[in-house]
């Protein structure tokens, strides 16, 4: 678990972004690879209990969520995060492809769904497409 | 008995892995049928099926194989828990897909990750599992398919 704080690009109004996922590689991956001006990084998590520890610290605008974590799951953490900021932005970012569970992460309040794996420039898009 | 669709949804989940994640595609060699525990290779990510069909899945690589395919992906960690995470990944993906594929009837393992000289797979006695060799640069790994 990680967090970090910086400043405003060039006084732009920046989103803040919480990555949550218990693959490393997803992690840096994710951190790496998104490239919108609008976005800075404030944390990283392994589980949904990390990420509720880290929400708190950051206060987030929007979150990439993985789904099968130790724990606690995204889909209860997304729930959880709902509760204590309705507005926030939830892309859920999981290798689960069935309809079912994308269906059931939307009704607890996620509002995308990409899935793994993913090349850099549907990471970029699904991002953008939630910030939009 | 395996059906041969069930075989393809493990199949493409692999392959998908190294085409979208590495942006170059993996090809299949000959499957071949073993009896008693398949040998595996350094890094092996299984997950458990239960419900309409009992079995394992495996994914099994060299560390080789895992260290280019991290540099494709543009990662700069090749420590034996990175290896681990990227085996744990494919698992993963494998498993995503035969959720999609198989439905409910299929209940499908979160997967887990053996690593390490040669480790131990159990086997029933007489079962036989499918190998199919997934060939990538001048790497090959394995998929390993038993199922009843």
């Amino acid at each position: 678990m990680s967090a970090a704080r910086g400043n405003g690009k060039g006084g732009k109004r920046t989103l803040k972004l919480l990555i949550v996922d218990d693959s490393n590689i997803i992690r840096r991956r994710i951190e790496r690879s998104q490239q919108l001006e609008e976005l800075e990084v404030v944390g990283t998590a392994a589980n949904g209990l990390e990420a509720l520890e880290m929400f708190s610290k950051t206060d987030p605008d929007m979150v990439t969520m993985d789904l099968t974590m130790p724990q606690m799951d995204g889909i209860e953490c997304i729930s959880k995060l709902v509760q204590l900021k309705p507005a926030i932005r939830i892309l859920v970012i999981s290798a689960l492809a069935d309809k079912a569970t994308a269906v059931e992460a939307m009704e607890r309040g996620a509002n995308g769904f990409l899935n793994k794996p993913f090349t850099d420039r549907q990471l970029n898009e699904a991002i953008a497409e939630l910030i939009t | 008995m395996l059906r041969e669709e069930e075989l393809k949804t493990f199949v493409e989940g692999t392959t998908n892995y190294f085409e979208v994640a590495a942006q170059q595609p993996a090809t299949i060699g000959s499957p071949y049928l073993t009896e008693g525990a398949p040998s595996v290779h350094d890094y092996t990510g299984v997950i458990s099926i239960s419900g309409k069909r009992e079995g394992v899945v495996y994914f099994t690589a060299p560390r080789a194989m895992l260290t280019v395919l991290l540099m494709k992906m543009q990662e700069n960690d090749f420590s034996h828990e990175t290896m681990r995470d990227l085996v744990g990944e494919v698992a993963n993906t494998i498993s995503g897909n035969a959720r999609r594929d198989f439905g409910r009837d299929f209940v499908i393992s979160v997967p887990s990750v053996l690593a390490g000289e040669k480790p131990e797979i159990s086997q029933k006695p007489g079962q036989r599992s499918f190998i199919i060799p997934i060939n990538w640069r001048s790497h090959s790994a394995k998929l390993i398919v038993s199922l009843t």
